[in-house]
């Protein structure tokens, strides 16, 4: 268990030097010249030249790579050109705002699914079941700047009861976790539903029943806790991916999150930014996947290593 | 007369389905006197596994009981409420299924499946349910038991895991056992072993009905033996009279082709024809289709289950003498 754990972490170190260096040389091969396009349309060769001698990108591409991975290291990412702060800096504390807005939404969608998908389960084809499924299929398909707008309408304007954007109060996150966190909602509702029905064919639930355990005893202590495993993954797995940035929530709801910038470093050639973003992102996705795996093994006897 | 421990009368389980109802179970009375085991026997479908678990409360839905009384120790149970029934189950009636490698839960330790059996019934302490738990291992045999309540299911034999089956069954000193083909995911020699377990806790005071496809097995350890064609019972005799006189005509092809083997001969005898459809069941007879011996009268009408002599009943216009 341990071994293998180990053996994963150096996987994923391994992988994520491999994005770095692919996000690396994408950002060098597309064409305009960063220093040009932050100087603006009057700046004089010499002083572009200048420039670019300055931030090392006169330097061939390894010389650069080796010496962005030591400084990365080190937590140094560096400086962003249009905003002139350290990226580490820019990305902290934009994170935090795109952390809050994770663990909402997921929070709604982990909640709001598994409660979905239970009930539905238990009420299969029955008036519970057709209601949540429907709104999970509404969830899955519903664009996310739709059900922002709907939400915003509904909420916002003719409600009053929240407001429509900026994070100045806590209950400014309230809508932007909905919107966000709709579509994983209706993916766990989905699976919690399937993987439910499917565990309740099984042998070892007519054994607990046998046992004279209650419709509800079954449900919790042998039905969810198998059923649970693939959803978990999953789950896992859309959590690393609210967290690498919700670009389309934080633009309409007006929140200074990780997408927000990343969007920013793009139209801004800004490729320090940019490369600093990305790496969160491949961070955040591989690290969550091996989490997933790390508590698969936890809860699946049959997944865990002998010795 | 002996006391029961399980009398099953007129017993009919009805599952609609999108052509119409079936019966996998039509009518079927059975007796289990206290201290024997009594068997089923049939081919796949014939209703016995659907008998067992109607008489246990456990049809899977949208399957119901539709007729018939089921007493357990004389007393009535298909009329009392779900939350009485769940009481007996694991408690005064307990049963164990064909597939030992998929009726333990998988994420849970055996020690911990079977502590929750006895924790059901009982308000013993944790510690407490773990010292029976570890009783009963020892009970049925389980070597090293002590490792072995920490074990997950999946790191036990499959004889192994079937011991855990029983002895989660057993742990209130049920009346009654049912035990659903127990034997037939296992080798031969864990077979005799399991069997032996059985028998062991009859003559502990459990009654047992067995049920199982295998006349082997039924000759081994079974006192009386019913056999079912399309959810019915066609015959019904102690062991020792239905091995030496079958009378229906089905019971005949079946130890006819066991015979065959035993005797050596060149080809294995079979009953010719499958299993009718329980849709489009004959007008007459069920066995009518494959019947060797079939007569006008069996194609028009059901023969009743009716005693040759005294312990032998037989569901068959031939044995009665009435058809020509």
């Amino acid at each position: 268990m341990k071994k293998s754990l180990i053996h994963r972490l150096v996987q994923a170190v391994i992988v994520l030097i491999g994005v770095v260096l692919l996000i690396f040389v994408m950002l060098r091969i597309v064409p305009g010249n960063p220093i040009e396009t932050m100087m603006g349309e009057h700046a004089d060769a010499a002083t572009v030249a200048r420039m670019t001698a300055e931030m090392g990108l006169d330097q061939p591409l390894h010389i650069q790579f080796f010496r962005y991975i030591s400084s990365a290291f080190r937590g140094d990412f560096g400086t962003s050109y249009s905003l002139g702060k350290p990226v580490s800096q820019l990305i902290g504390s934009a994170f935090v705002n795109t952390l809050i807005l994770a663990l909402f939404a997921a929070l709604f969608a982990w909640v709001a699914g598994i409660g979905c998908g239970i009930l539905s389960a238990v009420h299969k084809n029955r008036l519970p079941d057709r209601l949540f499924m429907g709104f999970s299929i509404l969830g899955i398909s519903l664009p996310v700047f739709m059900a922002a707008m709907f939400l915003q309408y509904i909420f916002g304007f003719c409600l009053h009861w929240l407001p429509i954007s900026g994070t100045e109060r806590w209950t400014g996150f309230i809508l932007p976790s909905i919107a966000l966190g709709w579509n994983s909602a209706g993916q766990v509702a989905q699976m919690t539903r399937t993987a439910l029905l499917e565990t309740l064919q099984e042998d070892y639930i007519d054994t607990a029943r046998a046992k004279g355990r209650s419709p509800s005893g079954v449900l919790v202590h042998h039905a969810l806790r198998n059923a649970m495993l693939p959803v978990l993954t999953m789950m896992t797995i859309q959590f690393s991916g609210l967290l690498s940035g919700a670009v389309i929530t934080e633009t309409v709801f007006s929140i200074n999150g990780v997408g927000r910038l990343m969007v920013q470093a793009i139209s801004g050639r800004d490729i320090p930014l940019l490369q600093g973003t990305a790496l969160l992102a491949t961070a955040v996705v591989i690290f969550g996947s091996l989490l997933a795996d790390v508590l698969y093994s936890v809860l699946d006897p049959r997944v865990r290593k002998e010795g | 007369m002996n006391e029961m421990t399980l009398e099953v009368s007129g017993l009919t389980v009805c599952y609609p389905t999108e052509k119409g109802a079936i019966f996998p179970v039509k009518d079927v009375s059975l007796k289990v006197p206290a201290g024997s085991i009594v068997g089923i026997v049939g081919e796949s479908g014939c209703g016995k596994s659907m008998t067992a678990r109607a008489v246990m409360g456990l049809l899977r839905s949208p399957g119901k009981v539709t007729a018939g009384k089921v007493f357990l120790c004389g007393r009535e149970i298909t009329a009392l409420p779900e939350k009485e029934r769940r009481k007996l189950r694991g408690n005064e009636m307990s049963m164990i299924f064909q597939e030992p490698m998929t009726s333990l839960n998988p994420v849970m330790k055996v020690g911990k499946q079977v502590e929750e059996a006895i924790r059901l019934h009982t308000d013993c302490s944790r510690e407490e349910a773990k010292r029976r738990t570890l009783e009963l291992f020892r009970e049925v045999e389980i070597p090293e038991a002590e490792t072995r309540l920490s074990c997950y299911p999946h790191q036990l034999s499959g004889g192994l895991r079937q011991r855990v089956m029983i002895a989660m069954a057993m742990v209130c000193r049920p009346r009654l056992l049912i035990a659903d083909e127990p034997t037939t995911a296992l080798d031969v020699t864990v077979e005799a072993q399991i069997l032996k377990l059985l028998e062991h806790l009859r003559d502990a005071g459990t009654s047992v009905l067995m049920i199982s496809h295998n006349l082997g097995v039924i000759a081994r350890v079974c006192d009386e033996v019913y056999v079912m064609y399309a959810g019915r019972v066609v015959e019904q005799a102690s062991t020792e009279r239905l091995f030496e006189q079958p009378l229906h005509p089905y019971s005949r092809g079946l130890f006819r082709s066991v015979r065959s083997l035993r005797e050596g001969c060149e080809t294995l005898e079979t009953i010719p024809g499958v299993v009718p459809n329980l849709l489009r069941l004959p007008q007459g007879c069920s066995f009518s289709l494959r019947c060797p011996e079939c007569g006008e009268k069996c194609e028009k009408t059901m023969p009743e289950l009716l005693e040759t002599e005294p312990g032998h009943a037989v569901r068959c216009f031939r044995a009665e003498g009435g058809e020509e």
